[in-house]
Order: structure tokens, then sequence, then C-alpha cells
């Protein structure tokens, strides 16, 4: 297999609106871009799409943008490894290819968050990201009975997307209680567009219930989905369904910057006032630290792209910071709001499937056990996700930290990552890190 | 406080458990001593096989006794530790190491270890994923791999089902009749088992083990793509050479139906860190015998150590300059395969009973050929 070799100014791994935005800041400002993402289609998570005619004004805005400022966008490309923050190892359809980069932008995004409970792994169970990512690729819901349960805007926001679609929403359940919806919603609908979406998304469900108090304790069926258990303030009842969508929160993807050997807190990338990581050279903005919503990803995005171009007082733009201020505080407020009840962590029962990729149950783990212990034991963790969807859960049901990362990521073909570790593919030791951008150090962290 | 036991052996990997299980089996009080879990050291790092090497005679009979009992045991074990009997091909690239398959075979036979002469036609049949061209092979049929976590898990629930007590912590220092903790806690017992793999010279300095570190790639599941274990018969020069980095080919299709791929060597210390160089020579030489290989997916890699001794033997027997001391260490890449026969001598020497093999050649206080990695 042979590797090709692209030398770029600006690398950016993800094409949702952060890597996106960061991308054409970056290139406006004389870099050469490269955009690397795992999809067919730039957008990421929040802009699936078949064709940009479905696109809002928003996204279409800034493709365009991306697309005059002449940077190139791979997609289809996952990350394999990283060197060093200068070196990347891509692999896509056409092979593997070695990026070699001056600066980093890392807009990696975050997923779903799945809390195992009785049932949770029925065919017709998924997570509402996974529902909404169905519906775009095409799945018709048209007069399938849905259930929505868990938690958060994105819950009402894919509601509406089923409803439209035709989808017979039986229930949208909110775990959260009455009184903290309704106080997010009196401070986030002091935004006039944000009032108009949840008054557009409501309207478009409106003949279902939107109950507060109620979450989903099980889940039935023989070989698929039949009926959902919800448990709400009157009491536990039983509701049939062809779907149930799961929203749990979302969970930084931070794989690449673990390791780059950047700063986590709390399961999300440190970054400072600038964007910047604790790596040298590694700039960081959207989901990945931290989860706060389109409006301040975009705003991250912009302020990362240009302090990895050098533009350093064009990255402190007032406007801009002030964008990505308050995309964080409403970030802070959902979380504050949603957060989730202790009963949803504890849901699966001692024969619960934990980790379906190796068929571990609850049971076979001893809460008493390391994360270490416990996947050496029982191989919770060790299959094909390699603990992207029972980690999560992991940390809820038992407390554990995130996995530690080794290479390679994502899963490569042996022959990719072979060629890309081969010389002369493989670069040496990783040569000094250019001078990066100057950082004011009297900015202290800003997330 | 706990009561004084008989013994008390130090480390839980699968030879410290096989010890535990086998002295407790035989009557005698237990306390096992483990600063982790078990398994969790070289043991959780290891790839499991049950193999039956012929580096030298002594090698070979400990492996074969080894290997014997492990099909006794395995059955036995509370857990399933995913044992398969896949058998062994050493794969021959050219006449001349065909030359030295049939030597080997021939060998294996005379010691009652069941061994067989593959020719190139049959290989293709028997093992179609390999590369065209090899010369033929050595098949040991009765080779086998296994789960090596879950076995040291297995044994020491049977150690615990026969009175054996785990006590979780580290031990610091021992002297005759007395262990040490970390904590200044004190435990008396008339032997001590040392069976720390590359933590036992923490305790007694003057053994010659040094970390000799490997690395591991897994892949995705290729159920059938690969049948027996898959070695190259150039595999023990690689084990043997002290210097420079090594790399051999070793593929394992493991009861789930991923591939498993060895192997390299490195003398770096307790350096842990992925070394991407090596597994590119890994994976280079794993691909040029097993083309399919570059389809498939690395799922996971990592790193562990074996605890090597100089003339590639294990230590294992009465530690002569503290009385009341005996080790079960040092097995390099074979802890797996010689657990049985390693706890069976220990028992033996502890209880004054005649061994089932002669325990000389692994006397812990034999000579050794000098080697700077061991200074």
């Amino acid at each position: 297999m042979s590797v090709r070799c692209r030398e770029v100014d600006v690398a950016v791994v993800g094409a949702g609106p952060a890597g996106l935005a960061a991308a054409a800041a970056a290139a406006e400002a004389g870099r050469r871009v490269l955009v690397i993402d795992q999809s067919p289609r730039a957008g990421g998570q929040i802009w699936r799409h078949r064709d940009e005619g479905s696109l809002g004004r928003v996204p279409r805005a800034l493709l365009a943008r991306v697309a005059s400022a002449g940077v190139t966008v791979l997609t289809g490309t996952t990350v394999v490894d990283a060197v060093s923050p200068r070196q990347l190892l891509v692999e896509g359809v056409d092979g593997v290819e070695v990026i070699d980069t001056t600066a980093l932008v890392l807009a990696t995004g975050a997923r779903e968050r799945f809390l195992p409970f009785p049932g949770w792994t029925l065919p017709g169970v998924a997570g509402v990201g996974g529902l909404q990512a169905l519906l775009k690729g095409g799945t018709s819901f048209r007069g399938k009975r849905v259930v929505l349960a868990g938690t958060g805007p994105l819950l009402v926001a894919v509601a509406a997307a089923l409803a439209d679609a035709g989808a017979r929403l039986v229930l949208v359940a909110e775990q959260a209680p009455w009184r903290r919806v309704t106080g997010f919603a009196l401070h986030a609908f002091t935004n006039a567009g944000r009032l108009r979406d949840a008054l557009r998304y409501r309207w478009a469900f409106a003949r279902t219930p939107y109950v507060t108090d109620a979450w989903v304790t099980a889940a039935d069926g023989d070989t698929r989905l039949r009926d959902v258990e919800v448990r709400t303030s009157r009491g536990t009842r039983t509701v049939d369904c062809d779907w149930l969508g799961c929203a749990a929160g979302l969970v930084p993807t931070i794989e690449l910057a673990q390791l780059l050997g950047c700063t986590v807190e709390r399961d999300r990338v440190r970054v400072d006032s600038m964007q910047s990581t604790s790596v040298t050279g590694v700039w960081a903005a959207g989901e990945c630290t931290g989860v706060k919503g389109d409006a301040a990803a975009l705003a991250e995005g912009e302020i990362a792209g240009r302090a990895a171009a050098g533009d350093t007082p064009g990255a402190t733009s007032a406007a801009l910071v002030r964008a990505r201020d308050d995309g964080r505080l409403l970030g802070a407020r959902i979380d504050a709001a949603f957060s989730l009840r202790a009963e949803l962590l504890n849901l699966a029962a001692p024969d619960t499937i934990i980790c379906r990729c190796e068929d571990v149950r609850r049971d076979a783990i001893d809460p008493a056990w390391t994360p270490r212990q416990a996947k050496l034991w029982t191989r919770v963790g060790m299959g094909a996700c390699q603990g992207a969807v029972c980690g999560p859960a992991c940390s809820a049901l038992f407390g554990w930290a995130a996995n530690t990362v080794r290479a390679p990521l994502g899963a490569p073909s042996c022959g990719a990552w072979q060629a890309a570790l081969t010389p002369p593919a493989l670069p040496g030791p990783p040569s000094p890190v250019r001078q990066a951008p100057e950082v004011d150090p009297h900015q202290g962290p800003a997330d | 406080m706990i009561g004084s036991p008989d013994v008390i052996v130090i480390g839980s990997g699968v030879v410290g458990a096989m010890c535990a299980m086998q002295l407790a089996e035989s009557g005698l009080a237990v306390t096992v001593v483990e600063e982790g879990f078990g398994g969790g050291g070289s043991t959780g790092a290891a790839m499991g096989h049950i193999v039956v090497m012929d580096d030298s005679a002594a090698q070979r009979d400990l492996a074969a006794h080894s290997r014997a009992r492990w099909g006794e045991i395995l059955p036995t074990l509370p857990v399933d530790p995913s044992y398969d009997q896949c058998g062994t091909m050493w794969l021959a690239a050219d006449d001349e190491e065909l030359a030295i398959a049939g030597a080997r075979a021939a060998a294996y036979t005379a010691a009652g270890v069941g061994a067989e002469v593959i020719d190139a036609h049959s290989l293709a049949a028997l093992e179609p994923a390999l590369r065209p061209g090899l010369a033929g092979a050595l098949l040991v049929p009765g080779d086998g791999v296994c789960y090596p976590p879950a076995a040291a898990r297995g044994l020491l629930m049977r150690a615990q089902a026969a009175g054996a007590t785990l006590l979780q912590g580290t031990a610091a220092s021992i002297t005759t009749g007395r262990v040490v903790m970390a904590d200044g806690s004190k435990l008396h017992a008339g032997a001590i088992v040392i069976a720390a793999g590359i933590g036992s010279n923490r305790l007694i300095p003057a053994l010659p083990i040094v970390p000799r570190k490997g690395h591991l790639i897994i892949t995705n599941r290729r159920p059938g793509m690969v049948r027996h274990q898959l070695v190259e018969l150039g595999y023990l020069a690689s084990a043997h050479g002290m210097g420079a980095a090594s790399v051999a080919f070793n593929v394992q299709p493991r009861p789930g139906g991923q591939l498993l791929v060895g192997s390299s060597r490195e003398l770096v210390g307790f350096d842990a860190s992925i070394n991407r160089e090596l597994c590119g020579r890994m994976l280079t030489r794993a691909i040029s015998m097993l083309p399919d290989l570059a389809a498939a997916a690395v799922w996971r890699t990592w790193t562990g150590f074996r605890p090597a001794t100089p003339d590639s033997l294990p230590l294992i027997g009465k530690w002569l300059p503290v009385d009341g001391v005996w080790i079960a260490a040092g097995h390099e890449g074979l802890g797996i395969t010689m657990a049985p026969g390693t706890a069976d001598m220990i028992v033996a020497s502890i209880m004054g009973t005649p061994a089932p093999l002669d325990i000389a050649p692994f006397d812990p206080c034999r000579a050794m050929p000098a080697h700077e990695a061991f200074a």
C-alpha cells in the first residue's frame, strides 16, 4: 500500500460547525487548510444531510464560505494515529495519507451517551441522535409509533423532526422536573430566535404529550421493541411503540486529544480563552471541549481557526468572544437544568447487558473492582466499539474515569497502519515544534 | 490480623495463582499477597499460548508436563478460560527451515510430544490464508491458547475454595518466616513463595530477572481465517537474542474470532508506551505471511513485560540465601504454559514429596551466563 503525504498549514479534525468555522477562518487568514471528517459529507452530526438543499441558512452559508476560502475537505476519512501534533495518519477509501501540518485544530464533537436499562439492546431502541440519523438517511417513520425519552432540548428538536416526517409520536418523556425545565425556558427564551425555534418544534408535535418528571424504566419485546415502561409522578404505565429514542446527553469525543497528551478535565478537552489546548500547536473547539450547542461551537471554531492561523487579535474580537460566552452560558444552563437524576444511572438490572459487544451483564462486574480489573476479568469494553458505548455507561454505573488511549484510533486496517508506520512514510522522531502563535499567558483557562 | 498460614505466596499472576491453588489443595494453609488483582500483571498482557517449546530439553520437558496438567486443570476452573486446542503450526520458509522442522519433529516425538511435518501442499490446505511459497511446517497439535486473566482468576477462586486467603497489599521485604508489608504490618509463615514475576527482584535484588517488553495487536473478528497458532520457525532465534529490538511472526486465532498478532522483544526497562516503529515491523512481517491480514482492522494494541532470565529458563525452587524462601518466577514468555509444572515442583519441594520433574535445571541459585542486561 502506497502512502501519500500532504503538507498543510492548518489541519482541522471534524467538519461540524466548529471545524468548518475554524477551517474558514484559518483559510481566510491565508493559510492552507485541510478538514478531515469521517462522514461522507461535511456538516457533522448536527448538520447531517443528503443534499445541501435540505440544509438551513447558517450551514449553507458556512459551507459556501469554506469552499470560497479554498479549504480542502477530506470526507470519509478517519484520523487513525497522531505521531505528533504535526503528523497525522489518516485512512480513507483511497488508502492512507500522512498529513504534515504546522497547526492542528480538534473539532471532534461529541457522541450520544447510552445508559443501560432492561431491554435497551432490543432492535427498535436507539439514541435520539441515531433516530435523527436514520431519518436523514432515508428511513421512513411514517405512521410508526415513537416514544422519545431522556432529557434536554435535543429531545424536542428530534420530536419535531419525527412528527414532520409523519411519525405517530406517542409520548415525549423529559426526566427533568417541571420547575427546572420552565426555569431553563425562562432564561433561554429571552433570545427571540431560540423562542421561535422552541415554539415551532412544540407546534410540530402539538398533539403529543410532553411530560416532565418522566422516564423510561424498561423496554420489552420478543425479537424487537413492543412496549416501554414509563414512570411518571402518577405511577408506572406501559406504552406500546415501534421505536424508542433515548437522550441521555452527549459525551465529548476526546480520544485524539488524549493521544496527543492534551490535558482533559471532566472528560472534556481543556482550552484557554484562545481555544488553545495544553499542547503547543493544538487548538480545540466545539463539543469536544464541553457540550454547549452549535452557536458556541461556531464561535469557538472561528476563534480557534484564527488563533491557529496566527491571527491573535482577530481571535479575540469582542463579538466572537461574546457569542462564545453566551453559548457557553447556555450550555452551562442546559447542564444544570437537564442533569440526569440518580434513578436513571441505576436502571440496569443484574442481568442487563452492559457491554453489548462482549455480552457482559451488569452482575458480572463487581463495583469494587478497578476498571482495568473489570476489563481483564470480564472483557467489558474490549469489543468492536472499544468502550465507546459502554464506557460512559460504566462511568455512570461504577464511577469509572474515561478510557486511556493508545495508538491507533478508529480501527484502521492493519495494512493502512502498517504502511503509515513503515519508512519512508513514518516520519522519524518528531521535529521540534515550530514557534506557535503567541498566547497571552495572563488570560487563564476560559472553561 | 490473620492467623499465621503455612505458606505465603507473593503474587497472583498465573504462576502465583497456580502455586496457591496447588498448595491449598495439598492441605496447606495459604495466604496470597497481591498488590493489584489476579492476572493483572504480565499474565494480563500475555498471548495465552500453552505451547511446548524445545529451546532446551529442560524447557521442553517442563512445558510438555505442564501442557498435560493444563488439560486436567482447565476444564475444572469456575470461570471459562476460553481454551482452544488449536495446535501450533511452526512455519518453514524454505527447505533449510523445513529440515529444521524435521529434526524438531523427531526430537518432539522422542520426548513423547506429538508432532508432525506438514508439506507445502497440506499446509496450504490447512491454512489457506498463508502466503504461497512456504516450504511446509511443523505441526504440534496438542498446543492451545487460553485467555490468561480468566485462567488466573479461576485458579484463585479454586485456591480460595480450598481455604486460601487473599490479602490485598504490597510486600515490602522478606526474611525467613516473615513478610513485611508496605503498610508496616507483618505476616508470618513457615514458607514464602515469591511468584511476583517482573516484580520479584524488588524483594530479592539478586534474582536475575529483567522486563522484556513485548507488543501485541488485536484485530476485529475474522472467524476461520486462521485455524492454528502460526509461528515462524525463526521465532526461537528472536527469542534468544538479548540484543536490539526484534520481531517475529506469531498470529493466534482467538476464540471470539479475533486475531492476536505478535511479537516483539525489547529491553527498555518499564517503559510501557507503544513503539510505533516496532508495530510497523510486526505488521509488515505478519502481512507478508498472511496477506489478507492487511484488510483486518486493528482494534487495540498493548504492551507487556516478560520476566526474562539470562538463560531463558525460569527460576523455580529453594532460594538458598534465605531459609524458607522459594522462587517461582522468571518464565519470560512461557509463564502461562509452565505454570502447572512450576507449581508441582514448588509443592514437592515445600512438602518434601517426589517431584514429577527434575527441578535442578531451574535452581534459582544456578550459575547464569553473564549479560549486561542483568548487571
